[in-house]
């Protein structure tokens, strides 16, 4: 082989690993700059106090977090599930192409302007202010075709001669649907609304102009009261110059990171399990 | 019983109906800002809301502070820049880690090596900009920017002095990484997909891996991996919070270099609405959700795009 097609060769392959260490590299420090500095903030305080001005702790954006993205999957976990059951049982004409399309459509669609969109109108048109409810809702809607489609490609996965049993034995549609299909798909399911999970936590733009922000500890109000989370804390206290803004800044990164670390693991192994 | 198809169906229903009321919401809501613009909101540079102190004026049959103006075309220019960088960088880096990861990688390594880049897609965007404002943005002033400006001083975006790190080259370079898993893991995808027979009937002819990659495996996925840098562009248009955080924040001001500060139009919309609403008169609300429209249109039309071409992805054989 001349020299310079072996040379060529060797070269290619070498540009493909350090494509991969490039790659690499940043996302090491970025989970190390995170989980290094976060861990040198997180204390007992930052679990069992609230934020007071840029110190204190952070117990109000965690509850928040938490009431802001289980709101969301109340709304788009059974809206999501069951459409992506639609999808892949019924979804083979027109109509289940049109959702499927925008569907994937809906997931390209800047988080910022469905953010904008519930801004005008439910804290607008509706008169429900900064709320908890505002917030979630525009969560859910950005996390619903994630669920959608997960759902559906799992339930894809049932073998057709579960669906004939089922039928043989005399079930009747949604006895298949609820009884032996969806049960059956259960850990890919699972996983998919796990995920959109993990997403909900991580998001921040949607929820600037729909949740607000609030020191104190929710209410329980749906709306017409600002919620805090802890996504906010980040984008907000690392612009501020004193170190007790920074620190809680990164021990929300900390945890932001953690939990979305930690759900996707656990989405991973299930669906590991099932295969 | 005979409800349970129709219903299920209604349910599938909420996600279209979702799309088409952000569309029309948004529209409805821009409107006056729409006709009081006109086209000036795209092609001017100047976004000023005004003398907010005077008594609004009536322009046009609209009442607006004096010398208000809504121009986005800074925003749209530094929306293009901040993505054509990433693409730019994302897309051959892209490639290569695929190649990687499907040719290269030690075989017990491969399940490890692609989660680690799948990584990167879960790594939430505030925590990009946080990375990117703490760690990228004083690596970009210290040792990028000098080591550009003395490896190409001929091209002129390069070789001025980087003020701050806050600008194009630090929002395109966290972009890139966020984009990259799209377009690596799409062309996995892709390249598995292709039928076993045309690599190995290329090394039959005597071809080198490195020949069989470049001629016949990446142009039999070139529809997919259209698509797929089609989708990244689609993300790095859209995204907010990271080039929000390490962009700089640019007002009126075009960038002449890749170390000027800039704003992308997601970026705007996001830290704008407290100041907006210092009208009273509401027209910079509305010309806010009119960036939006504009927003939700391009990604509409990037994403139909882009999902034409991953779907066409087929193979004969």
């Amino acid at each position: 082989m001349p020299r310079g097609r072996r040379y060529g060769n060797a070269l290619f392959g070498v540009a493909c690993t350090l494509a991969f260490v490039v790659v690499v590299v940043p996302l090491v420090d970025i989970l190390w700059t995170v989980l290094s500095r976060g861990a040198q903030a997180l204390n007992w305080t930052v679990f069992s106090q609230v934020t007071n001005g840029i110190s204190g702790g952070l117990l109000n954006a965690i509850e928040g977090t938490l009431v802001l993205s289980g709101g969301a999957l109340l709304f788009a976990a059974p809206i999501g599930v069951l459409a992506g059951v639609y999808l892949a049982e019924y979804g083979a004409g027109a109509w289940g192409r049109l959702v499927r399309f925008l569907a994937d459509v809906l997931t390209g669609v800047p988080s910022i302007v469905l953010g904008y969109f519930s801004y005008v109108t439910l804290v607008e048109e509706m008169g429900w202010q900064f709320s908890a409810l505002a917030g979630a809702i525009t969560l859910a809607m950005l996390i619903v075709p994630y669920i959608a489609r997960f759902t559906e490609l799992a339930m894809r996965q049932n073998p057709p001669s579960l669906r004939e049993a089922a039928y043989a034995l005399g079930c009747k549609e949604p006895q298949v649907v609820f009884k032996v299909l969806l049960p059956a798909a259960r850990s890919g399911v699972i996983t998919g609304v796990l995920l959109a999970l993990a997403i909900s936590v991580g998001e921040t733009a949607p929820l600037i102009y729909t949740a607000g922000w609030s020191n104190y500890l929710w209410n329980g109000q749906l709306t017409h009261e600002p919620i805090g989370y802890l996504t906010y804390v980040i984008w907000s206290f690392i612009n501020q110059p004193f170190a007790s803004a920074h620190a809680l800044a990164y021990a929300a990164a900390f945890i932001v990171i953690g939990v979305v670390l930690l759900i996707n693991i656990t989405a991973r192994l299930l669906l590991r399990q099932r295969q | 019983m005979r409800l349970f198809r129709p219903g299920l169906q209604a349910v599938s229903a909420i996600i279209p109906l979702v799309l088409l009321a952000v569309f029309v919401f948004l529209t409805a809501y821009s409107w006056p800002a729409i006709e009081f613009n006109g086209l000036h909101f795209l092609f001017s540079n100047t976004w000023s809301l005004g003398n907010l102190y005077a008594n609004p004026v009536q322009r046009n049959g609209f009442t607006v502070p004096m010398g208000a103006h809504y121009g986005i075309a800074v925003f749209i220019v530094g929306t293009l820049a901040s993505s054509a960088i990433a693409l730019l960088l994302a897309v051959p880096v892209g490639i290569g880690v695929a190649l990687f990861l499907v040719e290269y990688a030690p075989h017990r390594l491969r399940g490890v090596f692609a989660q680690i880049v799948e990584l990167l897609a879960m790594v939430p965007s505030v925590v990009y900009g946080l990375w990117g404002l703490e760690v990228l943005a004083p690596l970009t002033m210290k040792v990028i920017a000098p080591f550009l400006a003395h490896a190409m001083p001929f091209i002129p975006f390069f070789s001025a002095q980087a003020t701050s790190g806050y600008g194009l080259l630090t929002a395109g370079l966290v972009l890139a990484l966020m984009v990259l898993p799209v377009i690596s893991s799409t062309l996995i995808e892709a390249l598995q997909r292709v039928p076993k027979e045309l690599r190995e009937s290329c090394f039959a002819l005597g071809a080198t891996r490195s020949e069989m990659l470049r001629k016949t495996l990446l142009p039999a996925v070139r529809a997919p991996l259209i698509g797929a840098v089609i989708l990244a562009l689609g993300r790095a248009l859209g995204e907010t919070m990271a080039v929000l955080m390490v962009s700089g924040g640019a007002l009126n001001y075009l960038p002449d270099n890749i170390y000027s500060p800039i704003t992308s139009m997601a970026a705007f919309i996001a830290s704008q609405l407290d100041s907006a609403l210092q009208d009273p008169s509401g027209m910079a609300v509305r010309s806010l959700a009119e960036i939006a429209l504009v927003l939700l249109i391009i990604a509409v039309i990037v994403n139909v795009i882009a999902r034409l071409l991953t779907r066409r992805a087929k193979f004969a054989g």
